[in-house]
């Protein structure tokens, strides 16, 4: 690991992976791996999800050829030194600031999708002028196969390496020293990454999850509001970490929602969902066994079957829930939607806020001022409201979560700057030392004065005008003092 | 016995009554920080001499001032601030709203150091209140005169249902750690860095820490002597040394030392005359303990400059080092007072090299007439910030960003940076319940067909360009 580690920062300090020029090849690299090979990528999603060759190119392959071409057209723009506005005292001065890259980025990615939680924070890594090491999630084995054998063939092998392993490796490779972690997963892990982090001073990025609750209002288009949830909950067999986790709504709502979200589910799938090309299956047997689990003692309203043999398990909605129990206590990360009744709107915010700040907030309604009553009252990564998901792809829109659901956020130049350093320089001449002699010691309360005056940027546009005109008299008559010295 | 957990409590319930939300709220708190300096400038100043026997002029400019300024910046873009941001949309969301809401995080901790202990107080504070957080300020001990004043006084200013000031030493700190926050401010060293990231892992409460290391200052052969002297000088000498931006060791060819050495003597005899512990412009150390430490420093390399010390007073002479060995404590550790060793390299190159070995900086400072050399050092290394020419100047332009990067910090803050570090960005899509015809094209069963209009919908380009 250590050796892997300090290889690739050696090649870093080569100085390779600054020139946008050679940033931009990398990454039309990596385009020409997802087109070339794109075969190979949605074989491994199908074999480690179940998903279709469609959905897995919809999914995740054209959200990171698109990831590409954004960053490919905007890199110069987002490289280039941006100038700041200048105070009285820097007036002459040349003052910017200059994104640099970090270093050797550690990228630790999911499985839920192996291929995009890998490729898009690599993107910005690479952006950005770092090199990388990628850690892809051991659970999604063909993908992590995959990449293992693609990103060398395309990519810098010195600056960007692919490591493999469980929980025993990724620890091993987390005492080493990076110059930035990105971690996709749990919170109980975030935590064990931060705390590796903090022993280098490494910054993180966490993009973690939590339950992401969906409210469903009494005044809403409820066939629309249905399908959308339905679509959302049920992609990827539920695992997807902005998956609307749990829907509140009040009591009366229960039964119509239960009716239209089937309604939908036929529609989506089929009679026979298992038949279905569009619906996955649960990643390994641990978790299908845990969402088993979670329907214990629960009202299922629709939905339920399992099929342990294909890690299958049907879409599922339970009603009446009662928040204390298993299926409320942790992300489901599965196809089963429980409906917790609540009283209102607002105690449906009271709900929420004694939870866990979660990744994203759903809200579906026809009355704006209730979508932003709920904004403004609770706290979470992101909100949508009147659909689920898209704030995913609007790639000006910061991905990432709050509190325990996450800090730091990236997509888009939220990614390039996630993996910079924002650098201020201040570039001054050794001419025009006269001027200096104000700041220098032996103090005096006219220095004092100047001082305050200089510093202080508040007063009046007489006085200002004024003072500037008196300044700018002094600055230029010691350059001209000092040109002819 | 918890002695935090009440105060804790009442911030939080505070926090989630809402009342730090409006921006009226807010630009009281800000009024009552700008009361609390006008009000208690003399005493404030009193504080500050005691504790680090800083003259009226530091007081003034370095933490008084900078203090206000803040304020007023603040309170001048508060609205500007707190305004949604809208971004760009794809033709997917073109009817819809999209933008980021930026949201106080919640229960905020701030953690200051004790060599500007005003300025690395007020300044966070500025941009936590600004964003609307409660906020737990734990002052450092270690300047107790200021300290007291950030007691007993400052809280009259505020509303204290939203803010508490918590004292002690590394023992109620580490206490007050177990506690979860929402965001935690650090200004201190990176070992200490290290237990507050650690501390905060486990609750997830994300960072920002404001620490040090060695900040080089290059000095090439083509500068003119004096003018190179008065400035670096004034930076290291500047609070007796105490100051995590300041230059803290020297590069240069021998060649230049020697015409450096004459015109660093001359510069400090201006600055503090014949007998520097008699002149009111220059400071004394923290406490004993740094004084002894500093007193150790004197004997690595060779003094050239200075050298005294007087104990009674915890007095160091504004101090030169020569011959000094990479190895040497001084060259090991950041020095944190005044001295300033002077280490020898025979080119540019040999320069940048000996920086990147090391820890990346606070800060980095490269004297040159020739403005290429400069840009080359800028080029070659990495540091928090960087001064070509200067000291640290550039921490008073609030439209940069200030802090570390590596073991120097992660994070930044001043002006409006401290009002984004402050803040939750959130990011917000408001969609309509119409226009679902359109929308049916992403859901299952799919089709080719489908998937190629879905993906003409997601193009972010395309609303400038495909569709004229």
């Amino acid at each position: 690991m250590q050796r892997e580690v300090q290889r690739v920062r050696a090649a870093f300090g080569s100085g390779r992976s600054r020139a946008l020029a050679f940033r931009r090849r990398q990454l039309e690299a990596l385009r020409a791996m997802v087109q070339e090979r794109e075969r190979d990528i949605l074989a491994a999603l199908a074999a480690d999800l179940s998903r279709s060759e469609l959905n897995g190119y919809s999914q995740e392959v054209i959200t990171v050829l698109m990831e590409i071409d954004l960053v490919l057209e905007r890199l110069p723009e987002w490289a280039a030194a941006k100038p700041a506005q200048k105070n009285l005292l820097t007036m002459l001065d040349e003052a910017y600031i200059q994104p640099e890259p970090l270093g050797v980025v550690l990228i630790i990615g999911a499985w839920n999708y192996p291929f995009l939680l890998i490729i898009q924070p690599l993107i910005g890594a690479i952006a950005a002028g770092n090199a990388a090491i990628v850690k892809p999630s051991e659970v999604s084995e063909n993908t992590a196969k995959v990449l293992t054998k693609l990103l060398p063939q395309y990519l810098d092998q010195d600056l960007y390496a692919v490591v493999n392993g469980g929980v025993e490796e990724t620890t091993e490779l987390l005492k080493q020293r990076f110059d930035h972690i990105l971690y996709t997963g749990n919170a109980a892990v975030g935590k064990v990454v931060m705390e590796a982090a903090a022993k280098h001073l490494t910054p993180v990025t966490l993009e973690l999850g939590g339950k992401s609750p969906c409210y469903v209002d009494r005044d809403c288009d409820l066939d629309v509001a249905c399908r959308r949830i339905a679509w959302g909950k049920y992609m990827n067999c539920g695992q997807m970490c902005i998956a609307p986790d749990y829907v509140l709504c009040e009591p009366s709502l229960q039964d119509a929602i239960v009716q239209k979200v089937k309604e939908a589910v036929k529609e989506f799938y089929g009679e026979n969902i298992k038949e279905s090309p569009d619906y996955e299956r649960i990643i390994n047997l641990r978790h299908f066994k845990r969402l088993r689990g979670l329907l214990e003692g629960q009202k299922i309203a629709f939905g339920g079957e399992m099929d342990e043999a294909t890690r299958y398990i049907a879409p599922t909605i339970l009603t009446d829930v009662d928040p204390e129990t298993k299926v409320m206590q942790e992300e489901i990360f599965g196809p089963i939607l429980p409906i917790v009744p609540v009283q209102s709107a607002e105690a449906a915010t009271r709900f929420i806020n004694e939870r866990e700040k979660p990744l994203t907030l759903y809200v579906f309604s026809r009355n704006s001022k209730l979508i932003k009553q709920m904004i403004d009252g609770t706290s979470s990564g992101g909100v949508v409201g009147n659909d689920v998901i898209m704030h995913f792809t609007l790639s000006s829109l910061p991905f990432g979560g709050v509190g325990s659901s996450g800090m730091g956020a990236y997509h888009g130049k939220y990614s390039f700057d996630t993996f910079s350093h924002q650098r201020p320089c201040l570039l001054k001449s050794l001419r025009g030392e006269s001027v200096n002699k104000l700041r220098y010691p032996p103090n005096s309360q006219s220095k004092v004065d100047w001082a305050k005056l200089l510093v202080l940027k508040r007063f009046s546009r007489g006085k200002l005008s004024l003072l500037l005109l008196a300044l700018l008299g002094v600055v230029v008559a010691v350059l001209i003092k000092a040109c002819y010295h | 016995m918890d002695p935090f957990a009440d105060t804790l409590q009442r911030l939080r319930e505070a926090f989630s009554s809402g009342r730090t939300r409006p921006a009226e709220f807010r630009a009281a708190q800000l009024e009552g920080l700008s009361r609390f300096l006008q009000e208690n400038k003399q005493l404030l100043q009193e504080a500050l001499a005691q504790d680090l026997h800083k003259s009226v002029f530091e007081s003034e400019v370095s933490e008084i001032s900078i203090s206000q300024n803040e304020i007023n910046l603040a309170l001048r873009d508060l609205r500007a601030w707190m305004k949604d941001e809208k971004v760009p949309k794809n033709l997917a969301t073109q009817l819809d709203s999209a933008f980021i809401r930026k949201e106080p995080f919640g229960l905020v901790l701030i953690i200051a150091p004790w060599n500007y202990p005003l300025n690395l107080t007020l300044t966070p504070l500025v941009g936590a209140l600004a964003a609307g957080n409660c906020v737990v300020l734990k002052p450092s001990e270690i300047s107790k005169n200021t300290e007291k004043i950030l007691a007993e006084v400052l809280p009259r200013y505020l509303d204290q249902s939203c803010f508490a000031v918590v004292l002690g030493g590394p023992q109620e700190t580490g206490q007050l750690l177990e506690h979860k926050f929402d965001y935690i401010f650090f200004t201190g060293s990176p070992r200490v860095g290290k237990i507050v990231m650690a501390a905060a892992a486990k609750h997830l409460t994300p960072v920002t820490l404001e620490l040090g290391g060695k900040n080089p200052c290059y000095v090439d052969d083509n500068c003119d002597p004096q003018t190179v002297a008065n400035r670096v000088a004034f930076f290291r000498y500047f609070n007796t040394g105490q100051t995590c931006v300041a230059p803290d060791y020297v590069l240069c060819s021998p060649e230049m030392q020697a015409r450096l050495l004459p015109a660093l003597q001359s510069a400090i005899t201006r600055f503090y005359g014949e007998d520097p512990q008699s002149s009111p412009d220059l400071g004394r150390i923290i406490n004993e303990k740094n004084f002894q430490r500093l007193r150790g420093l004197l004997s690595c390399g060779r003094v050239a400059i200075g050298g005294q010390s007087d104990e009674s007073d915890r007095y160091i002479a504004p101090t030169v080092l020569v011959d000094v060995q990479e190895t040497e404590p001084v060259m090991q550790e950041e020095i944190f007072g005044p001295i300033l060793p002077i280490v020898n390299v025979r080119s540019l190159d040999e320069a940048i090299a000996f920086i990147t070995r090391r820890e990346k900086p606070l800060a980095l400072y490269a004297f040159s007439n020739s403005s290429q050399v400069v840009k080359q050092i800028l080029a070659q290394t990495s540091s928090g910030g960087f001064c070509g020419n200067d000291g640290f100047m550039h921490l008073t332009v609030a439209s940069l960003p200030f802090g570390g990067v590596g073991a120097s910090g992660m994070g930044s803050y001043h002006g409006k940076f401290s009002f984004d570090t402050f803040s939750h960005h959130r990011a917000c899509l408001l969609r309509r319940p119409g226009l679902e015809k359109i929308y049916a094209l992403r859901y299952p069963p799919h089709t080719p067909r489908n998937l190629r209009v879905l993906l003409m919908a997601m193009e972010t380009r395309c609303c400038s360009c495909t569709l004229l």
